[in-house]
């Protein structure tokens, strides 16, 4: 059941107990001139702390947030601390020579163009 | 005519059925009231920024997750040891955009209201919003900064 479009990888645990693990971050998917977009929440995240690669068709975003330098203790704590980490398998159509990305107040958009369509062509016979 | 006043038997103590009682009258008070209500149930409001808190001998801070903001889109206001952050994350729907596959951030409208531990004076606060997260500075007041006791270890004069 193969569907056009980005497909989804799971993430590699399942429980978000172990000790490495990180959190899954949320996504926007959408296609906007001829791209697809996906747009990721990573607060606290830089650019020198952001990872994106490309293994074979799966795309694998990860980030950690900057170190605290916060004057204090910490009394109360509900953010993420851990890092983020979401993986996506590729659709067929994308055009991986051209995918690029930007960061801009926690949000990471990753583009990938779609591939044009090559046009019919005869094949010459020796 | 009698006049009975009855009087509870301990005056605090946390009662289970208390908990139900106010549970029910909230489902009750939801669907009372209008769908489209301004704002008034927090319970389906959408998104609120998680928030960490640290505390010093001079000032509290507070850092708020909250990216893809404008600075102008998010308003702070302080009183006494309560803090209020509200806002809007505006979703800008570009030209060009067509078929969406996933859709899991939120956006819209968004308030909480957090109790500091102490006192701060809201004429000091900074307020830097980078990265998506919004971090405050909140200098405690001088009467919260006097208030504070220090703890003194105890075996100063004990010898071997």
């Amino acid at each position: 059941m193969k569907q056009r479009g980005i497909i989804e990888q799971g993430r590699d645990s399942e429980s978000g107990w172990e000790a490495n693990s990180s959190a899954v971050p949320p996504a926007n998917i959408y296609v906007r001139n001829d791209e697809y977009v996906i747009e990721l929440e990573m607060p606290g995240v830089t650019r020198d702390r952001l990872e994106i690669s490309l293994e074979g068709n799966e795309l694998a975003v990860r980030g950690t947030p900057a170190d605290e330098q916060t004057p204090g203790q910490l009394i109360y704590s509900e953010t993420n601390h851990c890092g983020f980490h979401r993986s996506f398998e590729l659709s067929t159509d994308v055009d991986h020579s051209r995918i690029r990305a930007d960061l801009n107040q926690g949000i990471v958009c990753v583009y990938l163009p779609q591939a044009r369509r090559m046009k019919p062509r005869k094949i010459r016979i020796e | 005519m009698k006049v009975t006043r009855s009087q509870r038997a301990s005056l605090g103590q946390w009662s289970p059925l208390d908990q139900l009682s106010r549970l029910r009258q909230e489902i009750n008070r939801f669907f009372e009231m209008p769908m489209s209500s301004g704002g008034a149930s927090q319970m389906f409001e959408g998104w609120t920024p998680a928030i960490d808190l640290f505390e010093d001998k001079e000032s509290i801070t507070v850092k708020a997750e909250m990216p893809g903001m404008k600075k102008e889109d998010i308003d702070l206001s302080v009183e006494g040891n309560t803090l209020s952050i509200s806002g809007e994350r505006r979703e800008e729907k570009q030209t060009g955009q067509g078929a969406s596959f996933r859709s899991e951030r939120y956006f819209g409208k968004f308030y909480r209201s957090v109790t500091l531990p102490t006192a701060v004076d809201a004429n000091r606060v900074v307020a830097k919003y980078k990265d998506g997260i919004l971090t405050l500075t909140l200098p405690k007041t001088e009467e919260a900064r006097r208030k504070q006791i220090p703890v003194v270890s105890d075996n100063e004069g004990e010898t071997a």
